[in-house]
């Protein structure tokens, strides 16, 4: 489904991601693994056209994306969810949901039910949904960038380490939801620091340090791996 | 229109003052005045919009306001044109003047697009100042007709260009209102907030800032053909660095990026200035501390202040039933653990 190859990330002259070959299949779960600075988020912003790549090529169904501005990228079906659950604080809850669906905003019905269908995924939104997205507390706020992604109905969705800064409790919750939108037909790529959690639900995994893969393989055999053992899971 | 005035008491105060002023106070100079506040609060409403709103501070505003004077000046003066068809024409002329610089000025950010705008402004007024066969340079336009009449409709008295310029205000109210509470309008406050989620959201800012920018100086352009039109005599000095920084104030002192701010605003400081009329240049001094001031405590303006002092007392009031409601509970339990024990 997503093909990046050879895909190279410039700022100025310093390289931050170098050469990397990634695949996504339709209806996996893939995780990039990797510390703060290994080039995770790049690779997301690239994917989704904030960022230009300096060289390679990014395929989604066979057609090519580079280049093309993240508006165009969210309407062929990619969707970010960005990394420190950035909201409209003052916006109602609500509101947010709606702006999340802006790609689809003159399909009234279809909003509608996507409004319907991530109240019934995050029960606490529906609650909350005339309070300003500010006055959330730091998971339903996660939630509600999730939910606000899910709203564009991405055939992809690009999760941007979804557990930071979250309470142990809240973050098993939020894995929990994030293999049901998997199963309910919603391909993933998501990027993490808690590997052993986010290996636990996915089906394969790259692990980046300093801008390149170093690691690939499936989630069982990256579990198994002693470098990831000891670099990530402290085991 | 209905859901507009429910819940929206200051609207509705505003209009039924604007109505009866005349009738209460018959007094020419108060007439004149207001209605030329009028007129400012129309240019400080497009303003509000791209400054306010979705977060890009122009000052070419000043600039654009000279324009539809002169656009509605040059065409009813030199070609004798119908005074709607013209008011009309000096409208588009405006918006679509910045649509060019849009195209250019928005391609930058933050105090880059400040500088660069201001830059457009000034180049505007030099424009208008030293192409004196067009425009008559320093010496200005003169005779520039009332508005023609509707039918039997005329508006040669004061009052019925006050109600005039009045209509067209809340006309501007009203267009300002239906865009804010659209999802057009939550786009707009989305890139304030950060343009780059607005992206990936797939909201294409491009042509969003680029609407906002021609809707500003549409507006703009109103304000100045209505000014043209109202005064009728314009020179370049409307166009000048100095107007856009009145227009400034008054947004910053009613409220930017809020609906009431720019009628609150520009009323406060056209009363102030005329009744500190006896100090001459000397207001300055008192303006000025005001505003620091005033921007240092409440950056949201008067109206701002207001809307975040209302939202504490609502909060206030939806925390203390529970608050209260704990507090029996407890009651009750030491009622029992007394009883028990």
């Amino acid at each position: 489904m997503l093909e990046l190859t050879d895909v190279s990330i410039q700022y100025g002259s310093f390289t931050a991601v170098e050469k990397i070959s990634i695949h996504v299949g339709k209806g996996e779960l893939v995780v990039l693994l990797g510390s703060n600075g290994a080039g995770k988020s790049s690779t997301f912003n690239t994917i989704s056209g904030l960022q230009k790549p300096s060289y390679g090529t990014i395929l989604l169904e066979e057609r090519p994306i580079q280049g093309l501005g993240p508006d165009k990228i969210v309407r062929s079906g990619i969707v970010q969810c960005a990394e420190d659950r950035k909201l409209f604080p003052q916006m109602t809850v609500k509101e947010n949901l709606v702006m999340g669906g802006y790609v689809h905003r003159r399909k009234r019905k279809q909003v509608n039910q996507s409004l319907q269908d991530v109240f019934e995924l995050f029960p606490v939104l529906l609650e909350k949904k005339d309070q300003p997205a500010g006055s959330l507390s730091g998971g339903q706020q996660q939630m509600l960038a999730i939910g606000r992604a899910l709203m564009a109905k991405p055939k992809l969705l690009l999760l941007d380490e979804p557990s930071i800064g979250l309470a142990p409790l809240i973050v098993e919750q939020m894995f929990e939801v994030i293999q049901k939108i998997n199963k309910d037909g919603t391909t993933v790529l998501l990027a993490e620091q808690n590997a052993f959690a986010a290996l636990k639900i996915a089906d394969r995994g790259y692990v980046f340090e300093s801008g390149s893969v170093v690691v690939e393989g499936t989630a069982e055999e990256l579990l198994a791996n002693d470098t990831v053992r000891k670099a990530y899971i402290g085991a | 229109m209905v859901s507009l005035l429910r819940n929206r008491g200051w609207l509705i105060g505003f209009i039924a003052a604007g109505v009866l002023f005349p009738f209460v106070l018959p007094n020419a100079y108060f007439l004149h005045i207001l209605t030329l506040a009028f007129i400012w609060m129309i240019a400080v409403y497009g303003l509000n919009l791209l400054a306010g709103y979705t977060g890009y501070l122009s000052l070419a505003h000043a600039g654009f306001f000279a324009v539809g004077a002169y656009g509605l000046g040059l065409l009813t003066v030199k070609t004798g044109m119908n005074y709607w068809i013209a008011l009309l024409l000096a409208c588009v002329i405006t918006s679509a003047l910045g649509l060019v610089v849009g195209l250019v000025s928005l391609r930058t950010r933050e105090h880059f697009f400040a500088i660069y705008t201001l830059c457009v402004g000034y180049i505007i007024y030099l424009i208008i100042d030293k192409w004196d066969s067009l425009t008559g340079g320093v010496r200005g336009l003169i005779g520039i007709p009332e508005p023609s009449n509707i039918g039997p409709i005329s508006f040669q008295t004061p009052i019925s260009q006050y109600y005039l310029i009045f209509a067209f205000l809340l006309l501007t109210i009203l267009i300002m209102y239906r865009i804010v509470h659209s999802l057009t309008g939550r786009t707009f406050i989305a890139i304030r907030n950060s343009e780059d989620l607005a992206r990936t959201l797939g909201i294409s800012t491009m042509k969003n800032k680029l609407m906002v920018f021609v809707l500003t100086a549409f507006f703009a352009g109103l304000a100045g053909a209505l000014y043209a039109s109202f005064i009728r005599f314009i020179g370049p000095d409307i166009g000048y660095i100095t107007i856009i920084f009145d227009l400034l104030t008054y947004l910053l002192v009613g409220g930017i990026g809020t609906l009431a701010g720019p009628i609150v605003g520009t009323f406060l400081i056209v009363a102030l200035s005329q009744s500190l009329q006896f100090l001459q240049d000397y207001r300055m001094l008192i303006f000025g501390p005001l505003l620091t001031l005033l921007i240092i405590f409440y950056p949201r303006g008067i109206v701002g202040a207001y809307h975040d002092w209302r939202l504490k007392r609502k909060d206030a009031q939806r925390t203390r039933p529970q608050k209260e409601q704990e507090y029996f509970e407890t009651e009750e339990e030491t009622e029992k653990q007394v009883k028990e024990g």
